[in-house]
């Protein structure tokens, strides 16, 4: 509407300028203006009750282990969306799934609250391996059964099948462990403290969740960017037709890329299970919509903006859960969701994408 | 093909199927007992059908996704909730607020207001809400409407479940997992009578019918109109239809508005029948229920999307809890069968979208446009290109 302010004189020139110029900061910081309301608005909240922060740097400490993750799931929503543009609406399934062998298999061990420390080291080791493993086995296969068939059909097809795959996912996980929540041993303890800084506490679970993705997303980012695996993942996402004629195989790229979300998605299944120290069918798919919510905030398609997207929701999760209420967390989320997808479908960091466009 | 199929085509031959079809839908009820367990599952699938039948508008004429329209179900349940129950007790003072409701209901407290001017209501509630819902999409194209339109319907949900914390006053703004109940019955003000579930459910079945073939005459007309055609030929080619003159988002909208309008009449039919709203209904799955219909019964065909809503409400309403809920445990397995409904639903969507992605019954023109590659429906490899 400010665009026509050219033929309307009554704008003087300043006035128009500053509209402009307006315009053009909420364009490049709305986004981030919008995520910061929360935080400080209860910052300043809390420095005029209590005087301190602490309360909200404990909510931001919270925020940022729940946000990792997210950002491994992210990251494997990130990864598919950006090689064939499918939303893998049953990656939220897969990462539940992956709770779930975690906790079978480490009872499989023996793994209990009274194991030592060396062999709770150990065996979570393995249960993360397994995990991941079966979380990436079950990736590949869903692509093969549901996505693959389906390649050059309209791409709302596989999105469809996606959903109703989410569907079969949660039936067997409510098969598995029932349909209600379900608590797991609390094996590493996870609310005792490490250190305290200024009323600010880091629990051993914060420091699972960020010493898990870490490294992780490190490898995968420097596979991505190094590998020659990588590379033809990077060529397949820019042209798959040119990338099949330089001779890459388009197919196993494809795979490769979900092998690699199930990798990460089971390793946030296992970090779920010991930070929350619960599991159920449902939580697939609650994680997975903010995991998405946390890919489209950093810009989909976009590994480092994955990983930012799930910080930022992680404690814009938490400031809710703590302030407004675990109930209305989701409509929170959803609200920026659709704020984002609407105002700035190109995210944090994203390129503009045609579907966005 | 054999020669019913050349009869089927022709127009007498539909409307002479149309009609029996229609006889014996009107007769059915004088086969049951007017409390019987097949006349609740038939009225469950008259709404089915008509929610599966409002959702073709959005996703099978215009090619919107839609995976929130669990939403519409909602509003059209709470407002008769809201219009037609004892639920907002404080409005109204002393004598609350009654219009054109029988004798019996005349004492109460709260809101009560003619069934069927609910309805209208709802309707209307339903397609400013569509259209509201609708506006943000209406840049985005494909999967991100999915999406959007899941947020919405989630965060309806969620204000479902937890409205009783919303509060004006002394009121709740819904009654969360406590459901509000009782609703009103139906009245009729000329004739004096009042439906009661309780007692005979013929009533509520032939309402129901009625609605259903209002829906679907308002489907064939929409279909055929010029409006009707601009959601084809959006559908088909967003581009080259906003260039032939196509106004992209009065027509976008229209086509929420409308598919939401139909929700909301089939969400206070069936929100009066229940006896009860309460927000557990109103789950994503609910949505993914009626997609499936329009997909098993092809996107876009009315007839098609009629008989798939029909056979998922059958399946869904009968056959898995009444007939072969104890199948696992002839077997041995330790579950029962209706826990699984939803998972079976989504293997028949994978099924129906690997082995047949039009549709058991689908209509001519889409059928082309998956087997020929008309319109643009950007593939997975045509994306990048």
């Amino acid at each position: 509407m400010f665009d026509n302010a050219m033929n309307a004189p009554s704008v003087p020139l300043g006035q128009r300028s500053a509209i402009v110029a307006l315009r053009s900061f909420l364009g490049r910081y709305g986004l981030i203006l919008a995520l910061l309301v929360l935080p400080v608005v209860y910052g300043i909240q809390d420095l005029s009750n209590d005087g301190d922060l602490s309360r909200l740097g404990n909510n931001l400490v919270d925020g940022i282990s729940n946000g990792a993750i997210w950002a491994l799931i992210a990251l494997g929503y990130t990864l598919v969306y950006g090689i064939i543009e499918l939303i893998n609406f049953a990656h939220g399934e897969v990462f539940m799934i992956g709770s779930f062998v975690a906790a079978s298999f480490w009872g499989t061990l023996g793994l209990t609250l009274a194991s030592g420390v060396p062999g709770l080291i150990v065996g979570l080791f393995v249960t993360l391996l397994v995990a991941m493993l079966t979380c990436a086995s079950l990736n590949v296969m869903i692509e093969r059964v549901a996505y693959r068939p389906l390649r050059n059909a309209p791409k709302l097809a596989a999105l469809i099948t996606a959903v109703g795959f989410s569907f079969i996912l949660q039936n067997v996980g409510i098969l598995w462990r029932g349909g209600s929540q379900q608590s797991v041993d609390n094996l590493i303890r996870q609310e005792q403290q490490v250190v305290e800084a200024f009323g600010v506490v880091i629990s051993r679970g914060d420091l699972l969740a960020i010493g898990v993705t870490v490294p992780l997303v490190l490898v995968v980012t420097t596979f991505i960017a190094r590998s020659r695996a990588g590379k033809a993942m990077r060529a397949t996402a820019q042209d798959p037709e040119a990338a099949r004629l330089m001779g890459i195989n388009v197919d196993r790229t494809i795979s490769l890329t979900f092998l690699l979300g199930g990798l990460l998605a089971g390793a946030a299944g296992l970090v779920y299970a010991l930070y929350q120290t619960n599991v159920w069918y449902f939580q697939g798919f609650t994680a997975g919509l903010i995991a998405f919510t946390a890919a489209v905030m950093g810009g989909i398609g976009n590994l480092r903006g994955a990983v930012l997207g799930g910080l930022i929701i992680g404690c814009i999760q938490q400031i809710s859960d703590n302030r407004i209420g675990g109930e209305w967390t989701p409509v929170v989320v959803f609200g920026y969701l659709i704020l984002i997808m609407t105002f700035r479908p190109r995210g944090l960091l994203g390129e503009q994408t045609r579907e966005a466009g | 093909m054999s020669a019913l199929p050349d009869f089927a085509r022709t127009r007498i031959g539909q409307r002479a199927i149309a009609g029996a079809v229609l006889l014996l839908a009107a007769l059915f009820p004088l086969a049951f007992d007017s409390l019987a367990t097949q006349m609740d599952v038939a009225i469950f699938v008259l709404a089915y059908v008509m929610m599966a039948l409002g959702l073709n508008i959005v996703v099978g004429f215009a090619g919107l996704l839609d995976l929130g329209y669990v939403a519409f179900y909602a509003i059209g349940a709470y407002t008769i909730g809201w219009l037609a129950s004892d639920h907002f007790t404080g409005i109204g003072g002393e004598k609350g607020i009654h219009v054109l409701v029988s004798d019996f209901v005349q004492t109460s407290l709260g809101i009560h207001v003619n069934f069927f001017l609910v309805l209208i209501a709802a309707m209307v509630i339903a397609a400013v809400l569509g259209a509201l819902i609708g506006l943000p999409t209406l840049r985005l194209r494909g999967d991100y409407i999915a999406i959007v339109t899941l947020a919405f319907g989630e965060i309806i949900g969620r204000i479902a479940l937890n409205g009783d914390e919303i509060t004006f006053g002394e009121q709740q703004l819904t009654n969360g997992q406590q459901a509000i109940s009782p609703v009103d019955q139906p009245f009729l003000p000329g004739a004096g009578y009042e439906f009661d579930s309780a007692f005979n459910l013929r009533p509520y079945y032939w309402t129901g019918l009625v609605l259903l073939c209002f829906t679907l005459f308002v489907n064939f007309r929409l279909r055929d109109s010029r409006l009707g055609r601009a959601w084809i030929a959006l559908r088909e080619d967003e581009v080259a239809a906003a260039s032939m003159g196509v106004p992209l988002v009065r027509t976008k909208l229209l086509a929420y508005a409308a598919g939401a309008a139909l929700g909301g009449i089939a969400g206070a039919f069936l929100g009066s029948y229940n006896n009860a709203i309460n927000s557990n209904q109103f789950q994503f799955s609910f949505s993914i229920f009626v997609l499936a219909m329009v997909i098993l019964g092809g996107m876009g065909s009315i007839w098609g999307v009629t008989a798939g809503a029909f056979a998922l409400a059958v399946i869904d309403r009968y056959l898995i809890p009444e007939i072969f809920d104890d199948l696992p445990s002839t077997f041995g397995l330790d579950f029962q069968l209706t826990q699984l409904s939803f998972g079976i639903f989504g293997f028949l969507l994978v099924l129906i979208m690997i082995l047949r992605p039009e549709g058991l019954f689908p209509e001519r023109r889409r059928q082309m446009e998956l087997t020929e590659g008309v319109g643009t429906d950007e593939t997975v490899y045509e994306a990048r290109m």
